[in-house]
Parts: structure tokens; C-alpha cells; sequence
């Protein structure tokens, strides 16, 4: 199971003489971000009391019917124009019946045959270069409630909290090829979603969630070897694991001179382990049919332009623009832009501030030490302006970046200015020839000895007197200036 | 003044209006006439205290600006109303009670009428003469051993019999037209799209649709008005202009053209219903009409297409009663042991019938073969009335192929049973009002309708004509009060 060669991006799996290719695609679930279900007035929120959030629509009361909201609708289509898709004009919801106990309906409203989007593409950023994903489809539908099992050794409860709250199903062409480029898909995925504002990604609450289509084949067939499905993934980390798992398994299969059942499984998280959860034969007939109770969903050209007026500048745009602009290497742009609220900050600090300090500064410093702490930059203590004015205090040598990183450390306890910081402890930097001058003359006259060998062709002391001068300054003397004088006194 | 129950729905609202009736009079009336009449069966719920008490409130300060001033209503059992239990006919709904009002009930309390209980219906609205009810058959006040038709049975009986001066149904393949052509009333299915759906029990959603009952053309023409509205929580709801189709109803049908589909001579159709179509065609001829033979080629289809699309639409309907969540439930080893039980002893044979051919026929593998398949040829009827409707205003036909039968006459053969709704599943699946009207007795004194389609909102048109052609035949209903001891 420990074979695999990993060369460049190119993941294979080796058995005996055989190299074979992972085939993967990816549906992912995606939570529209709106303050009301996709066909009742309830309200999304998560983490509310269980069933606080049920509108009669949502619970199935007799007679009840449901009516499209607008709002979803234009989620759905703003996300589909981030991910350079086509729009459909027209679009019909579909039942897709079947009985479970947090499906009130016995049916999910979802949309079968004509999804409102068409075929788009996703582009990534690996090591070895770009590498462009196609998309299959988006179309909205219901999420189901939820079935809890162990509050009761007999009963199971039922939250209908979640009943009726708008999803998108993202489906992907069979084109990735490694638990690399699934982690990459799924983050570009989610940072076009936050930059558009339609699906908040958070994979904790269960935003964004997928299914993954797992097949081998050996490298260089053209043929799709047969595929299962691994249902309802919810992590990154988790798709990769399984996808590993999956691959090596019909690995082994094939190599046994087994056949792959075309089938449904369960990824286990704490065996690590796919199971059979049904087979192609035991598969629902979901008995998909347009929904009676709603029209076809129409709408026009004008509707679609004005959606795309209101798109933001897009991360692939954005990180063009970076590089063009502000002269950023590929790598620290795309890592600015991988996130709205980094490249929002990002923006934020460099607009009174050196734009390379400033991306050294945030990749380096700022996240290390958010990372440290367990912080998103969104609660970043440190905030834009102040990030600002602290690179603009390095700039014009008021301090230096060894003491500049003191004060970040101090910055990190809580907003503070770093102006204000650099005036109570006293840490401006020592720029004055004058003053320097006498503590140097003090350092080579303290050290007279090292000083001779030096000038007899040690010249490596040379660092152990700048190491003196800056500890007997407290580290506050212009290092710049500090080689220079040092060069003339010795 | 005549017996109040005697009086119709307009006689009624000018004597409230004109305070020569107080609303307590008039509901004390059809209530006791209600309790006299339980051997019909008509109501499944009665709620004659609270309507009583409503009646009493109303006259102590009367809004006579209401089209329905303290009149006492009894409806089908397929509207959900608040506080009152909603059976649906059914088992599986017995104690369910609303915590909300259909749409259209609410508009007509809106108008200041009063709820008197809750009809008799087959169950789920699935049957033609209201005996799959788990409630029980209901008696034709015509005579004791015959069906009132259904599925709007116990709306017919109660209107026939006088136990409420008007009512609603509903009607997905001729729940109302044939009712009302089988006890002698007036009964309008109005277009698709014209009165919300919103809280009433769903059985084909793309065919349902509510509709008036009543003893006259003008007392239906004003329950119309009332009940059609424009209804945002109804996504099929249509917004078009209303008309006020009571003020606006004319007798006046000079020069409209009505067309006569040949195909609508079906086999073996009985003579005294092919002599009741001819009367009616003379009739029509009388108020001045021109009629037009037409042809509706794909009528033949009809049927088989109806049988298709509403077990399919209804099989997904009737998922949601499940045990889970309200309505009955059996108890079970474990949740799928739970469904089986509850489901087969909670819906009677009849709805168990339609949950499975509908289950098969959107089955994969069967899918294109029916249910893609009648959706198209369902496209093909609506076409045949397009293209009539270029040459004609509406078409008479007979409202059923024959009189009420008799109870448990066609029980074991449902397809004999399917056969009764020929003329008025055409009508549904083209979305289209039609209206059936008393136009005669056959040989055994039992009476028969003819039904005027018209075009998709047309509804005064076929109203008008109705109008027009009652005052011609002049139909006297054969109630003997039989039932009253």
C-alpha cells in the first residue's frame, strides 16, 4: 500500500510491473449562503435549538407547497458565472423520491435533468504548473434534515432544522488524478464561493461537503476503469485519505484478477477505510420527475447580466493583477489571493504601506503567528493599519526588523500602535554617526585583542563585532550604519 | 319567504342583507337539517356549536358588505382548516387538525361565511363515488342506494339534500362535474391556476383544482368570485384579471359559437345520454347559439393519460404520510417496519391501487415508456382544444357517461369505475374550466348533466352559457326527504 511514486504532481499507484492512474470526480454539496430556505421563509441559521427552524413547507403539513426563493436562485447563478460556466435560461426541478425519516416530503426537490448551470471549469495552481478542471453541472436542491441515533437507546430524533436549506451540487468532470489535486480543487472551489459570497465553505458545519468518484486504471489506458462512489466526505483531509484507500483497494482487486463492483461506499474515519454501504443492483430508484408543484424556472438574459455586474474581481484575476501590478512572484500571489479576507487584508496594508515588505511581513510573521494561536485573519489582533504603519516604521529606519519583530510579538498581545510601542519602550533605532561612533570606538577598545586579529587577515570576526556593538546598543543601532563605521575604525 | 334550506345561496344573502334573516336563523336552519340528515353521511366533521356561536357574534354586529354575510357553509374534507380536524377521507389523517387554512376557505370566511363541519370525500380525492372514504359511503339523496358520485360526494349530497346552501370540492379528473351531474347541481372546475392550491390536500397537483357546488348557475358564479384569487404561496397560481362573475353573468349567449367533439360519441354510450347531448345542442340552439361540429382527435387518449399522471404525481404526493411526523401511525420494529404498517393500514385499497401504479409507472426503465410518454400525449389534447378553440367559444358534451350507480355496483372493477370520468379528464389535463349543469332525468327518474368547456380563463363565458341554457331546461330536482325521519 506504500508504493506510490510521487513524481513531480504525477500520483500512480505501482503493483508488481503495473502503474495505474487514480480517476477522480468530485460532487460537491455546497451550502448557499441566504437567510431563508430554498422554498420557505425559514431561517438557516446553524447551530440553532432543533427544531426552531421549521416552517409548515419544511415539515411536509398537507397542502403545503413550495415557492422558489429568488435569492438562492441568483446565488446559484453568481457561482456558476465564477466558475466560467454556462447559464440555463431554463431550468426544472425534479423530485427525487424516497422514504427516510428526516425527508419529510418522501421526496427532495432538486434538479435532475435541466440544472441551472451547464458546463464551467476550475483552474488550479499546482507545483508543476496549472491545471484546468472541468465542471458538468451545478443545480440547486433541498438538503434533508437530520437523523440523531444516539441520544436514545431506542428512538431516534429527527431536526428539521436543516430541512429545506438551499444546496448547490457542484459535479466535476472525472478530472483530477490525486489526493493533491482534490485538495486543490475543493479549496479553489471554496475561495470562488467566498469571494462571490455564496457559500461560506466552512466544512465544520457542513457547508461544503462531497462525494467523491474514485476509479484506477493502468497508465496510459484511455478506458474509465469502474467507479465507486464515497458518499458524504467532509473533509479535506478525509477525501484524501479515502481516496488513497480507495485507489490501493481496487489496486489490489485488479491485481487479484477481481472485478470492481460498481458501488456505493462509506468512508470510516477512525478505521480509515472504505465499506460497501450498497450495491449497483441495491441502488435507489429515485423515481425523478418534474415537480408539479413548481414551474419551470426561466430567466432572462437581463436577470444573468445584472447578476454579473455584481461579480467581484474573481482569485485567478486577482492574483493576475498581483503579479502585473505589484510585481508579486506566482507563489506569494496566489497564496494572497487564496483567501478573500487575506487578500482583503493584504490590500488593506499595502495601501499606505511598501507592497513587499508588506507580502513578506503577512506570509511570513503575520502567519506564523496566527497560525500559532489558531486564528483565521479575520480575528487577526493585528489589524491592517497597524501592520501598515509598523512596515512603514522599517521603511524609513526608525526601526530595525530585528527590533520591528518585537514589536509584532507585542502587537500580537492586543491592537496596538506600533508607533506608540517604539515610543514607551524606547526602541527607536540608533541612526546617529556620532553616537555610534563612540560606542564602537568603545567596542574595539574593550576588545583590543580581536580587534589586532582581524586586522592580521581574521576578517571573520568581523560579525562578533557587529554582534557587540548591537547587544551593547540593546540592539537598537542602525545596522547599516554599524558595518560602515565598523569597516573604517578597524 | 320560503324554507330557509330551501332557499339558494343569493335568495339567502339578499334575506341577511335585508335583515328579513339573521345569520343565527339561517345556520340554526341547515344545522338542524344537518342533524336530521346523518343517514346520508355526508359530513365527516361537524362543527355546528362553534358555527352556531359564529353566527350568534356575526348578527351582534352584521358587516352586510361581505358577498357571503353569515352564510353557514359546509366543505369537502380536503381543505385544511384551522383548529378543525382534516381527514382527507382518509385513515392516515383521522386526527389530524390544521394549525393553518387553505387559501381558499380563508377567502371565503374572508366574506363573512360561516364553517359548519367538514364533507364526506373518497379518500384522498381517489374515486367517483366516495365509497373508497374510510369514513364510509355516502348516500344520494336522489335515492338511498345510490352513490352521490365523488370524489366530491359528500359536497354534492350536502348540496343536493340541503344541508348547506353551497359548497366546494375539488376536482383533478371530474371530482365536482360529476358529483354535480349525479345529484342534480351545479358544479365548476375553473381553470388550472385560478384558485390557489395552498392548504388543500394534494392528489395530482398539476390537475387539482377547487372549485364551487351549488344548487344554480348564479349562486356558483358568485362562490367563484370569492374563492379565485391570486395566491403568491401557490407557485401555479395565475395572475389574471377576475372577473365578478356573479355581477357579470348574462343570459345573453347571442351568436357564441359552441362546438360538439364527435369523439366524444363514445362506444356503447347509452341512448338516453346521447338524447340528453341532443337536447342540450337544441337547447343551446334555443339561446341563440351557433353550434359547430369539432373534432378533438386525441380525446380516445384521454384516459389511459389521466391514469398515468395523476398515480404518479399522487404516489409522490402521498409519500409525506409516512408515521413520522403527524396523522396515524402504526408502531413497528424499526423505521421501515414502521412505514410498511403504517402506510398499509392507513390508506385504504383504491389510494394503495394509484401509490403503486404511479410508483411504476416513474420507475426507471418505465419512466419514458408511460410517464414521459402521456406527458406528451397530454400536450397532444391540449393541442386538439387550441386548435377547436379557433373556431369555437366552448364545447356542451355529456358531463358522465351514465346516472349515478348503484353503491357497490362497481367496487370490484375499478377500471368500469375509471370509465365514468371519459367526458371530464380531458378537461384537467388541458387545464380548462368546464361546468356541469342539470339538464334532464333518465328513464329511472335519476338526473343527468351536461358540461360547457371553455377556453383557459374563461370562466363567464361558460358561466354565461350555463346561465343561459338552465332557464331553457328548467331542471327540477326529485328530492323526497327520504332520509328524514
Amino acid at each position: 500500500m506504500d508504493k506510490v511514486s510521487k513524481n513531480k504532481s504525477e500520483y500512480l499507484i505501482n503493483r508488481h510491473d503495473n502503474q495505474y492512474e487514480v480517476v477522480i470526480g468530485l460532487e460537491v454539496h455546497a451550502q448557499v449562503t441566504s437567510q431563508s430556505k430554498l422554498f420557505s421563509t425559514s431561517a438557516t441559521k446553524f447551530g440553532a435549538e432543533p427544531n426552531t427552524q421549521v416552517s409548515l413547507v419544511d415539515a411536509a403539513f398537507p397542502g403545503m407547497l413550495p415557492v422558489i426563493n429568488e435569492y438562492c436562485v441568483k446565488q446559484a447563478i453568481k457561482t456558476g458565472i465564477g466558475l466560467k460556466a454556462k447559464i440555463n435560461k431554463r431550468s426544472v426541478f425534479d423530485r427525487k423520491n424516497y422514504f427516510y425519516a428526516d425527508l419529510p416530503q418522501g421526496y427532495q426537490i432538486s434538479q435532475f435533468k435541466d440544472p441551472i448551470v451547464g458546463e464551467g471549469k476550475v483552474i488550479l495552481d499546482m507545483p508543476d504548473g496549472q491545471k484546468e478542471v472541468g465542471i458538468e453541472r451545478l443545480h440547486l436542491e433541498q438538503d434533508a434534515g437530520k437523523s440523531i441515533h444516539d441520544l436514545d437507546p431506542k428512538n431516534t430524533f429527527v431536526d428539521l432544522n436543516r430541512s429545506g436549506v438551499a444546496l448547490m451540487e457542484i459535479v466535476s468532470k472525472p478530472d483530477l488524478r490525486s489526493p493533491d489535486e482534490v485538495n486543490a480543487y475543493i479549496k479553489k472551489l471554496r475561495s470562488i464561493m467566498r469571494y462571490l459570497g455564496t457559500c461560506d465553505g466552512n466544512m465544520q458545519e457542513g457547508s461544503l461537503r462531497a462525494d467523491v468518484n474514485v476509479s484506477v486504471r493502468k497508465k496510459g489506458s484511455k478506458e474509465f476503469g469502474t467507479r465507486c462512489e464515497i458518499k458524504n466526505v467532509n473533509s479535506i483531509k478525509f477525501m484524501q485519505m479515502a481516496i488513497e484507500y480507495e485507489a490501493n483497494r481496487q489496486v489490489d482487486l485488479i491485481e487479484d484478477g477481481q472485478t470492481i463492483d460498481q458501488e456505493t461506499r462509506l468512508f470510516d474515519t477512525k478505521k480509515n477505510e472504505t465499506r460497501s454501504m450498497r450495491s449497483k443492483e441495491d441502488a435507489h430508484d429515485y423515481r425523478y420527475f418534474p415537480d408539479p408543484d413548481l414551474l419551470p424556472l426561466e430567466v432572462s438574459d437581463d436577470f444573468i447580466e445584472n447578476l454579473k455586474s455584481e461579480i467581484p474581481e474573481l482569485p485567478d484575476e486577482k492574483k493576475k493583477r498581483f503579479i502585473e501590478k505589484f510585481k508579486l512572484s506566482p507563489y506569494d500571489a496566489n497564496i494572497l489571493v487564496s483567501d478573500i479576507e487575506t487578500s482583503n487584508y493584504f490590500e488593506n496594508v499595502i495601501k499606505k504601506s511598501d507592497v513587499k515588505l508588506a507580502t513578506n511581513w503577512i506570509i511570513g510573521e503575520l502567519f506564523a503567528a496566527l497560525n500559532e494561536k489558531n486564528l483565521e485573519i479575520t480575528e487577526s489582533p493585528i489589524s491592517a493599519g497597524n501592520l501598515s504603519k509598523l512596515i512603514n516604521l522599517i521603511k524609513d529606519g526608525t526601526i530595525s526588523g530585528k527590533i520591528a519583530k518585537t514589536v509584532f510579538e507585542q502587537m500580537m498581545e492586543g491592537d496596538k500602535d506600533p508607533q506608540k510601542i517604539v515610543e514607551e519602550k524606547d526602541l527607536k533605532q540608533e541612526s546617529d554617526p556620532k553616537a555610534l561612533e563612540a560606542l564602537i570606538d568603545k567596542v574595539i577598545d574593550d576588545n583590543r585583542d580581536k580587534a589586532t586579529e582581524y586586522k592580521s587577515g581574521k576578517v571573520k570576526l568581523f560579525g562578533f563585532f557587529v554582534g557587540q556593538v548591537m547587544k551593547v546598543s540593546g540592539g537598537k543601532a542602525n545596522p547599516q550604519l554599524v558595518n560602515e563605521i565598523l569597516k573604517k575604525k578597524l | 319567504m320560503s324554507e330557509i334550506t330551501k332557499q339558494s345561496l343569493s335568495e339567502l344573502v339578499e334575506n341577511i342583507k335585508s335583515k328579513k334573516l339573521s345569520s343565527s336563523e339561517v345556520t340554526k336552519a341547515f344545522v338542524e337539517r344537518s342533524e336530521k340528515s346523518k343517514e346520508l353521511n355526508a359530513y365527516i366533521t361537524e362543527d355546528y356549536t362553534n358555527a352556531l356561536n359564529k353566527a350568534k357574534k356575526f348578527d351582534e354586529k352584521p358587516n352586510l358588505d361581505h358577498k357571503l354575510p353569515g352564510i353557514p357553509m359546509a366543505v369537502k374534507d380536503l381543505f385544511c382548516t384551522k383548529d378543525l380536524r382534516t381527514t382527507a377521507g382518509s385513515k392516515i389523517l383521522n386526527n389530524f387538525v390544521p394549525t393553518y387554512e387553505s387559501t381558499v376557505t380563508q377567502n371565503i370566511w374572508n366574506e363573512g361565511a360561516i364553517l359548519m363541519g367538514k364533507l364526506n370525500c373518497d379518500e384522498f380525492a381517489m374515486g367517483s363515488s366516495n365509497e373508497t372514504s374510510f369514513f364510509g359511503n355516502v348516500q344520494n339523496p336522489i335515492d338511498k342506494n345510490l352513490v352521490p358520485g365523488g370524489s366530491s360526494g359528500g359536497s354534492s349530497s350536502a348540496v343536493a339534500a340541503q344541508l348547506t346552501p353551497i359548497t366546494i370540492g375539488t376536482d383533478t379528473g371530474g371530482s365536482i362535474r360529476q358529483p354535480a351531474s349525479f345529484t342534480g347541481t351545479v358544479g365548476l372546475k375553473p381553470t388550472y391556476g385560478s384558485c390557489s392550491r395552498y392548504g388543500i390536500v394534494a392528489f395530482a397537483s398539476s390537475l387539482d383544482q377547487a372549485g364551487p357546488m351549488a344548487q344554480n348557475v348564479k349562486d356558483c358564479a358568485l362562490l367563484q368570485e370569492v374563492i379565485s384569487t391570486y395566491d403568491e404561496k401557490d407557485s401555479t397560481s395565475i395572475d389574471f384579471k377576475r372577473n365578478e362573475y356573479s355581477k357579470e353573468l348574462t343570459k345573453d349567449i347571442k351568436g357564441k359559437k359552441i362546438g360538439i367533439p364527435k369523439e366524444y360519441r363514445v362506444d356503447g354510450m347509452p341512448k338516453e345520454i346521447e338524447d340528453l347531448w341532443k337536447k342540450g345542442i337544441e337547447y343551446a340552439k334555443d339561446c341563440g347559439a351557433e353550434i359547430i361540429d369539432i373534432s378533438l382527435p386525441h380525446t380516445n387518449y384521454a384516459l389511459p393519460t389521466y391514469y398515468i399522471v395523476a398515480p404518479a404525481e399522487a404516489s409522490s404526493n402521498l409519500a409525506r404520510y409516512d408515521g413520522v411526523k403527524y396523522g396515524f401511525r402504526a408502531e413497528g420494529e424499526n423505521l421501515i417496519d414502521m412505514y410498511e404498517k403504517t402506510r398499509s393500514e392507513g390508506f385504504g385499497a383504491e389510494v394503495q391501487r394509484r401509490i403503486m401504479i404511479g410508483t411504476y409507472v416513474l420507475s426507471s426503465g418505465y419512466y419514458d415508456a408511460y410517464y414521459l410518454k402521456a406527458q406528451k400525449v397530454r400536450k397532444l389534447i391540449k393541442n386538439d382544444f387550441d386548435d377547436a378553440y379557433k373556431k369555437v367559444d366552448a364545447i356542451l358534451t355529456p358531463s358522465t357517461p351514465s346516472s349515478a350507480f348503484k353503491i357497490g355496483e362497481k367496487t370490484n372493477d375499478p377500471v368500469s369505475m375509471y370509465l365514468n370520468d371519459i367526458f371530464t379528464v380531458p378537461v384537467n389535463l388541458a387545464g380548462l374550466p368546464g361546468i356541469s349543469i342539470p339538464a334532464g332525468h333518465d328513464a329511472k327518474g335519476y338526473p343527468l348533466g351536461l358540461q360547457i368547456i371553455g377556453k383557459a380563463f374563461d370562466e363567464q363565458n361558460i358561466l354565461n352559457i350555463a346561465y343561459a341554457m338552465e332557464e331553457k331546461i328548467n331542471f327540477k330536482n326529485n328530492i323526497t326527504d327520504w332520509w328524514i325521519k
